[in-house]
Protein backbone atom coordinates (compact mmCIF):
# COMPACT_ATOMS: atom_id res chain seq x y z
CA UNK A 1 0.00 0.00 0.00
CA UNK A 2 1.33 3.22 -0.89
CA UNK A 3 1.29 6.79 1.05
CA UNK A 4 -0.85 8.45 -1.03
CA UNK A 5 -3.58 5.63 -0.44
CA UNK A 6 -3.16 5.35 3.77
CA UNK A 7 -3.20 9.51 3.63
CA UNK A 8 -6.81 9.32 1.64
CA UNK A 9 -8.38 6.49 3.68
CA UNK A 10 -7.13 7.43 6.91
CA UNK A 11 -7.90 11.12 6.47
CA UNK A 12 -4.12 11.60 7.45
CA UNK A 13 -1.82 14.87 7.13
CA UNK A 14 1.62 14.62 6.86
CA UNK A 15 3.47 16.17 9.82
CA UNK A 16 7.36 15.90 8.61
CA UNK A 17 8.99 18.27 5.87
CA UNK A 18 11.28 17.23 2.80
CA UNK A 19 10.84 13.38 3.36
CA UNK A 20 10.11 11.92 0.72
CA UNK A 21 6.64 10.21 0.19
CA UNK A 22 7.00 7.87 -2.50
CA UNK A 23 6.88 4.98 -0.50
CA UNK A 24 5.05 1.79 0.15
CA UNK A 25 4.55 -0.28 2.93
CA UNK A 26 4.01 -4.16 2.76
CA UNK A 27 2.70 -4.39 6.57
CA UNK A 28 1.66 -2.88 9.44
CA UNK A 29 1.73 -2.77 13.40
CA UNK A 30 0.50 -1.49 15.72
CA UNK A 31 1.78 -1.06 19.45
CA UNK A 32 2.40 1.99 22.51
CA UNK A 33 5.33 -0.41 23.58
CA UNK A 34 8.05 0.31 21.65
CA UNK A 35 9.91 -3.10 22.80
CA UNK A 36 7.12 -4.91 21.36
CA UNK A 37 7.61 -3.17 17.85
CA UNK A 38 11.08 -4.29 18.07
CA UNK A 39 10.52 -7.69 18.72
CA UNK A 40 7.45 -8.45 15.68
CA UNK A 41 8.11 -6.14 13.02
CA UNK A 42 9.64 -6.91 10.02
CA UNK A 43 11.60 -4.13 7.20
CA UNK A 44 9.14 -1.76 4.90
CA UNK A 45 6.20 -1.46 7.60
CA UNK A 46 4.29 0.69 9.04
CA UNK A 47 4.22 1.49 12.52
CA UNK A 48 0.42 2.67 13.68
CA UNK A 49 0.73 3.90 17.82
CA UNK A 50 -0.28 6.26 20.28
CA UNK A 51 3.18 7.17 21.32
CA UNK A 52 4.69 10.24 20.12
CA UNK A 53 8.02 10.86 22.15
CA UNK A 54 11.29 10.50 20.45
CA UNK A 55 11.85 7.24 20.95
CA UNK A 56 9.21 5.89 18.57
CA UNK A 57 10.90 7.82 15.82
CA UNK A 58 14.40 5.92 17.49
CA UNK A 59 12.57 2.55 17.34
CA UNK A 60 11.71 3.42 13.87
CA UNK A 61 15.31 3.91 12.99
CA UNK A 62 16.65 0.30 14.42
CA UNK A 63 13.76 -1.30 13.34
CA UNK A 64 14.18 0.05 10.10
CA UNK A 65 10.49 0.92 9.49
CA UNK A 66 9.63 3.05 6.99
CA UNK A 67 6.37 5.05 8.07
CA UNK A 68 4.97 6.13 11.69
CA UNK A 69 1.27 7.44 12.40
CA UNK A 70 0.12 8.75 14.87
CA UNK A 71 -3.66 8.67 15.69
CA UNK A 72 -6.51 10.21 17.60
CA UNK A 73 -5.25 13.84 17.31
CA UNK A 74 -2.14 12.70 18.59
CA UNK A 75 0.70 14.97 17.83
CA UNK A 76 4.70 15.00 18.32
CA UNK A 77 6.84 18.00 19.79
CA UNK A 78 8.72 20.07 17.27
CA UNK A 79 12.20 18.14 18.16
CA UNK A 80 10.69 14.70 17.72
CA UNK A 81 9.51 15.70 14.09
CA UNK A 82 13.02 17.19 13.62
CA UNK A 83 14.76 14.00 14.11
CA UNK A 84 12.01 12.19 11.77
CA UNK A 85 13.26 14.30 9.45
CA UNK A 86 16.94 13.80 10.02
CA UNK A 87 15.97 9.97 9.79
CA UNK A 88 14.04 10.38 7.16
CA UNK A 89 11.24 8.35 8.50
CA UNK A 90 7.63 10.61 7.35
CA UNK A 91 5.35 10.90 10.17
CA UNK A 92 1.70 11.18 9.34
CA UNK A 93 -1.14 12.01 11.63
CA UNK A 94 -4.78 11.16 11.88
CA UNK A 95 -7.73 11.74 13.92
CA UNK A 96 -9.67 8.26 13.65
CA UNK A 97 -9.22 6.32 16.97
CA UNK A 98 -6.27 3.41 16.87
CA UNK A 99 -8.51 0.76 16.72
CA UNK A 100 -10.82 2.30 13.63
CA UNK A 101 -7.07 3.18 12.04
CA UNK A 102 -6.27 -0.33 11.49
CA UNK A 103 -9.93 -1.95 11.03
CA UNK A 104 -9.55 0.92 7.65
CA UNK A 105 -6.12 -0.41 6.76
CA UNK A 106 -7.07 -3.95 7.43
CA UNK A 107 -10.35 -3.50 5.68
CA UNK A 108 -7.98 -1.84 1.93
CA UNK A 109 -5.72 -4.68 2.45
CA UNK A 110 -2.69 -4.68 4.78
CA UNK A 111 -1.73 -7.38 6.64
CA UNK A 112 0.70 -8.00 9.57
CA UNK A 113 3.45 -10.30 8.81
CA UNK A 114 3.71 -12.69 11.34
CA UNK A 115 7.00 -13.14 11.56
CA UNK A 116 9.32 -12.72 14.53
CA UNK A 117 12.17 -11.05 14.46
CA UNK A 118 14.63 -14.04 13.13
CA UNK A 119 13.85 -17.62 13.30
CA UNK A 120 16.22 -19.56 15.00
CA UNK A 121 19.60 -17.88 16.04
CA UNK A 122 22.45 -19.56 18.17
CA UNK A 123 22.06 -17.95 21.55
CA UNK A 124 24.30 -18.47 24.33
CA UNK A 125 22.95 -16.56 27.55
CA UNK A 126 25.44 -17.15 30.60
CA UNK A 127 23.80 -14.96 33.69
CA UNK A 128 25.80 -14.51 36.92
CA UNK A 129 24.03 -12.79 39.50
CA UNK A 130 26.02 -12.16 42.71
CA UNK B 1 41.81 -9.57 11.20
CA UNK B 2 43.27 -5.88 9.71
CA UNK B 3 39.91 -4.24 9.51
CA UNK B 4 39.28 -3.87 13.28
CA UNK B 5 37.15 -0.90 14.24
CA UNK B 6 36.56 0.12 17.48
CA UNK B 7 34.61 2.74 19.50
CA UNK B 8 33.03 3.52 22.95
CA UNK B 9 29.63 5.92 23.45
CA UNK B 10 29.10 7.60 27.22
CA UNK B 11 25.41 7.34 28.49
CA UNK B 12 23.42 9.09 31.10
CA UNK B 13 21.24 7.78 33.31
CA UNK B 14 17.27 9.60 32.50
CA UNK B 15 18.65 11.72 29.94
CA UNK B 16 15.44 10.49 27.49
CA UNK B 17 16.31 13.20 25.02
CA UNK B 18 19.85 11.69 23.70
CA UNK B 19 18.62 8.14 24.44
CA UNK B 20 19.43 6.00 21.11
CA UNK B 21 21.50 8.39 20.23
CA UNK B 22 24.73 5.83 20.51
CA UNK B 23 22.73 2.87 19.22
CA UNK B 24 22.13 5.42 16.43
CA UNK B 25 25.87 6.29 15.70
CA UNK B 26 26.54 2.73 16.28
CA UNK B 27 24.14 2.02 13.15
CA UNK B 28 25.50 4.74 11.02
CA UNK B 29 29.07 2.80 11.81
CA UNK B 30 27.84 -0.76 10.13
CA UNK B 31 26.06 1.18 7.22
CA UNK B 32 29.41 3.03 6.01
CA UNK B 33 30.94 -0.75 6.23
CA UNK B 34 28.83 -2.30 3.99
CA UNK B 35 27.75 -4.47 6.80
CA UNK B 36 24.31 -6.05 5.32
CA UNK B 37 20.89 -4.78 6.27
CA UNK B 38 19.64 -7.81 8.18
CA UNK B 39 22.71 -8.01 10.83
CA UNK B 40 22.58 -4.08 10.74
CA UNK B 41 18.92 -4.74 12.26
CA UNK B 42 19.33 -6.62 14.40
CA UNK B 43 22.69 -5.24 15.68
CA UNK B 44 20.92 -1.82 16.46
CA UNK B 45 17.79 -3.43 18.05
CA UNK B 46 20.28 -5.25 20.48
CA UNK B 47 22.13 -1.86 21.12
CA UNK B 48 19.05 0.20 21.44
CA UNK B 49 17.07 -2.04 23.70
CA UNK B 50 20.58 -2.28 26.11
CA UNK B 51 21.01 1.20 25.86
CA UNK B 52 17.32 2.27 27.29
CA UNK B 53 17.74 0.29 29.66
CA UNK B 54 21.09 1.56 31.48
CA UNK B 55 18.71 5.27 30.67
CA UNK B 56 16.25 4.05 32.51
CA UNK B 57 17.90 2.33 35.33
CA UNK B 58 21.24 3.31 35.74
CA UNK B 59 23.34 6.42 36.70
CA UNK B 60 25.19 6.45 34.09
CA UNK B 61 26.98 3.47 31.58
CA UNK B 62 28.76 3.08 28.28
CA UNK B 63 28.70 1.02 25.64
CA UNK B 64 31.50 -0.25 23.74
CA UNK B 65 31.76 -1.77 20.24
CA UNK B 66 34.36 -3.91 18.23
CA UNK B 67 33.59 -4.96 14.25
CA UNK B 68 35.84 -7.90 12.49
CA UNK B 69 35.96 -8.68 9.61
CA UNK B 70 34.03 -11.73 11.54
CA UNK B 71 32.09 -10.36 14.20
CA UNK B 72 30.22 -7.40 16.03
CA UNK B 73 30.75 -7.69 19.52
CA UNK B 74 29.40 -4.73 22.03
CA UNK B 75 29.52 -4.10 25.58
CA UNK B 76 27.02 -2.12 27.70
CA UNK B 77 27.96 -1.32 30.59
CA UNK B 78 26.61 0.52 33.34
CA UNK B 79 26.30 2.08 37.02
CA UNK B 80 23.34 0.64 38.06
CA UNK B 81 21.57 -1.30 40.76
CA UNK B 82 21.70 -4.93 39.38
CA UNK B 83 19.65 -7.24 38.49
CA UNK B 84 18.78 -9.14 41.52
CA UNK B 85 17.52 -12.28 39.35
CA UNK B 86 18.41 -12.63 35.63
CA UNK B 87 16.62 -15.59 35.07
CA UNK B 88 13.27 -13.74 35.60
CA UNK B 89 14.49 -10.63 34.09
CA UNK B 90 14.93 -12.88 30.19
CA UNK B 91 11.63 -13.65 31.12
CA UNK B 92 9.06 -12.24 28.29
CA UNK B 93 6.47 -9.96 30.22
CA UNK B 94 8.39 -9.52 33.01
CA UNK B 95 9.45 -6.26 34.41
CA UNK B 96 10.14 -4.04 37.27
CA UNK B 97 9.45 -0.71 35.41
CA UNK B 98 7.57 2.25 37.09
CA UNK B 99 4.57 2.85 35.64
CA UNK B 100 5.68 6.44 33.80
CA UNK B 101 8.45 4.48 32.06
CA UNK B 102 5.79 1.89 30.94
CA UNK B 103 3.78 5.78 29.69
CA UNK B 104 6.76 6.29 27.40
CA UNK B 105 6.52 2.62 25.80
CA UNK B 106 9.28 0.60 27.19
CA UNK B 107 9.34 -1.17 30.63
CA UNK B 108 7.19 -3.72 29.07
CA UNK B 109 9.58 -6.68 29.64
CA UNK B 110 10.79 -7.50 26.29
CA UNK B 111 13.89 -5.83 26.39
CA UNK B 112 16.29 -9.01 27.52
CA UNK B 113 14.27 -10.95 25.60
CA UNK B 114 14.73 -8.97 22.40
CA UNK B 115 18.55 -8.96 22.76
CA UNK B 116 18.66 -12.69 22.90
CA UNK B 117 16.45 -13.20 19.61
CA UNK B 118 18.65 -10.71 17.76
CA UNK B 119 22.36 -12.31 19.01
CA UNK B 120 23.82 -15.15 18.65
CA UNK B 121 26.00 -14.97 21.82
CA UNK B 122 24.94 -13.14 24.72
CA UNK B 123 25.96 -12.86 28.10
CA UNK B 124 24.88 -10.91 31.13
CA UNK B 125 26.69 -10.21 34.65
CA UNK B 126 25.63 -8.65 37.56
CA UNK B 127 26.24 -7.52 40.33
CA UNK B 128 23.30 -6.00 43.01
CA UNK B 129 24.15 -2.40 44.07
CA UNK B 130 27.27 -2.01 41.42
CA UNK B 131 25.89 -1.96 37.85
CA UNK B 132 25.63 -4.77 35.29
CA UNK B 133 27.24 -5.55 31.98
CA UNK B 134 25.92 -6.87 29.11
CA UNK B 135 27.71 -8.57 26.23
CA UNK B 136 26.77 -9.51 22.84
CA UNK B 137 27.90 -10.68 19.59
CA UNK B 138 26.63 -10.79 16.08
CA UNK B 139 28.66 -12.79 13.28
CA UNK B 140 29.09 -11.71 10.04
CA UNK B 141 30.29 -14.62 8.68
CA UNK B 142 28.22 -17.69 9.27
CA UNK B 143 30.48 -19.72 12.08
CA UNK B 144 30.08 -23.36 13.75
CA UNK B 145 26.76 -23.32 16.32
CA UNK B 146 28.24 -22.81 19.59
CA UNK B 147 26.31 -23.32 22.65
CA UNK B 148 27.72 -23.38 26.20
CA UNK C 1 -22.69 -8.05 19.30
CA UNK C 2 -21.94 -10.05 22.61
CA UNK C 3 -18.26 -11.38 24.08
CA UNK C 4 -19.57 -14.84 23.11
CA UNK C 5 -19.58 -13.95 19.57
CA UNK C 6 -16.38 -12.04 19.43
CA UNK C 7 -14.90 -15.08 21.11
CA UNK C 8 -16.12 -17.96 18.90
CA UNK C 9 -15.55 -15.65 15.47
CA UNK C 10 -11.43 -15.13 16.36
CA UNK C 11 -11.03 -18.74 18.11
CA UNK C 12 -10.01 -16.72 21.69
CA UNK C 13 -8.67 -18.75 24.56
CA UNK C 14 -10.76 -17.43 27.27
CA UNK C 15 -8.44 -17.10 30.63
CA UNK C 16 -11.05 -16.41 33.33
CA UNK C 17 -13.18 -19.47 33.90
CA UNK C 18 -16.74 -19.28 34.93
CA UNK C 19 -17.23 -15.66 33.92
CA UNK C 20 -20.47 -14.77 31.95
CA UNK C 21 -19.59 -14.10 28.57
CA UNK C 22 -23.54 -12.89 27.38
CA UNK C 23 -22.48 -9.22 27.56
CA UNK C 24 -23.06 -6.81 25.45
CA UNK C 25 -19.23 -5.18 23.43
CA UNK C 26 -20.36 -1.60 22.73
CA UNK C 27 -17.04 -0.97 20.42
CA UNK C 28 -13.38 -1.34 20.63
CA UNK C 29 -10.95 0.11 22.32
CA UNK C 30 -6.55 -0.55 21.76
CA UNK C 31 -3.65 0.50 23.55
CA UNK C 32 -0.87 -0.36 25.61
CA UNK C 33 -0.98 3.07 27.68
CA UNK C 34 -3.02 2.64 30.81
CA UNK C 35 -3.58 6.26 31.03
CA UNK C 36 -4.76 6.45 27.60
CA UNK C 37 -7.25 3.89 28.21
CA UNK C 38 -8.50 5.51 31.36
CA UNK C 39 -8.73 8.78 29.64
CA UNK C 40 -10.64 7.39 26.33
CA UNK C 41 -12.28 4.18 26.51
CA UNK C 42 -15.80 4.25 27.15
CA UNK C 43 -18.05 1.76 28.78
CA UNK C 44 -19.16 -1.19 27.55
CA UNK C 45 -15.76 -1.46 25.05
CA UNK C 46 -13.50 -4.48 24.90
CA UNK C 47 -9.88 -3.62 24.99
CA UNK C 48 -6.90 -4.80 23.06
CA UNK C 49 -3.68 -4.68 24.77
CA UNK C 50 -0.10 -6.33 24.90
CA UNK C 51 -0.18 -4.91 28.72
CA UNK C 52 -0.22 -7.81 31.02
CA UNK C 53 0.01 -6.28 34.30
CA UNK C 54 -1.94 -6.59 37.03
CA UNK C 55 -3.33 -3.12 36.76
CA UNK C 56 -4.88 -3.55 33.01
CA UNK C 57 -8.00 -5.10 34.98
CA UNK C 58 -8.21 -2.11 37.83
CA UNK C 59 -8.51 0.06 35.16
CA UNK C 60 -11.11 -2.42 32.82
CA UNK C 61 -13.25 -2.40 36.19
CA UNK C 62 -13.41 1.40 36.85
CA UNK C 63 -14.04 1.98 33.16
CA UNK C 64 -16.58 -0.69 33.06
CA UNK C 65 -15.06 -1.96 30.06
CA UNK C 66 -16.76 -5.89 28.66
CA UNK C 67 -13.82 -7.03 28.63
CA UNK C 68 -9.71 -7.37 27.60
CA UNK C 69 -8.17 -9.52 24.62
CA UNK C 70 -4.26 -9.81 24.98
CA UNK C 71 -2.83 -10.56 21.95
CA UNK C 72 0.70 -11.45 20.70
CA UNK C 73 0.72 -14.81 22.38
CA UNK C 74 1.11 -12.47 25.09
CA UNK C 75 0.21 -14.62 28.52
CA UNK C 76 -1.62 -13.22 32.20
CA UNK C 77 -0.05 -14.09 35.19
CA UNK C 78 -1.91 -16.46 38.28
CA UNK C 79 -2.32 -12.86 39.65
CA UNK C 80 -3.62 -11.04 37.02
CA UNK C 81 -6.01 -13.86 35.96
CA UNK C 82 -7.36 -14.02 40.08
CA UNK C 83 -7.94 -10.46 40.23
CA UNK C 84 -9.21 -10.34 36.99
CA UNK C 85 -12.21 -13.45 37.90
CA UNK C 86 -12.60 -11.45 41.26
CA UNK C 87 -13.43 -7.92 39.38
CA UNK C 88 -15.61 -9.64 36.67
CA UNK C 89 -13.29 -9.04 33.76
CA UNK C 90 -13.07 -11.71 31.13
CA UNK C 91 -9.15 -11.73 29.89
CA UNK C 92 -8.56 -13.99 26.56
CA UNK C 93 -6.00 -13.93 24.51
CA UNK C 94 -4.76 -14.48 20.66
CA UNK C 95 -1.61 -15.06 19.16
CA UNK C 96 -2.33 -12.17 16.55
CA UNK C 97 -0.63 -9.43 16.17
CA UNK C 98 -2.67 -6.04 17.44
CA UNK C 99 -3.08 -5.01 13.72
CA UNK C 100 -4.39 -8.14 12.60
CA UNK C 101 -6.75 -8.97 15.54
CA UNK C 102 -8.05 -5.46 15.43
CA UNK C 103 -9.16 -5.45 11.81
CA UNK C 104 -10.89 -8.56 11.88
CA UNK C 105 -12.76 -7.35 14.79
CA UNK C 106 -13.56 -4.59 12.29
CA UNK C 107 -14.47 -6.66 9.85
CA UNK C 108 -17.13 -7.61 12.28
CA UNK C 109 -18.60 -4.55 12.36
CA UNK C 110 -17.04 -3.36 15.39
CA UNK C 111 -15.79 0.28 16.13
CA UNK C 112 -14.14 2.54 18.26
CA UNK C 113 -17.10 4.13 20.18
Amino acid sequence: MNLADILAILNARVLTNQVPLQKTVESAYCADLMSDVLSFSVTNSLLVTGLTNAQVIRTAEMAAIEVIIFIQGKRPDSQTIKLAEEKRIPLLATDLSMFDTCGKLYERGLRSQFHHLNQAPIVTVRAQSV
Amino acid sequence: MNNVEEGVFFLTGKDFTNAGAASSSLKGVLEKRGVPQDIIRRTAIAAFEAEMNVIIYAVAGMMKYRITDTEISVTIQDMGQGIPNIELAMTEGYSTAPDYIREMGFGSGMGLPNIKKSTDYFVINSMIGEGTTLEFTIHLIPCDKERA
Amino acid sequence: MNLQEIMTNLSLEVKTPGLNLDREVTGGYVSDLLSDVMGNASQGNIWITLQIHLNIVAVASLKGLAGIILVNNRRPDEDTITRAVAENIPLMTSDLPTFELVGRLYALGLRCR
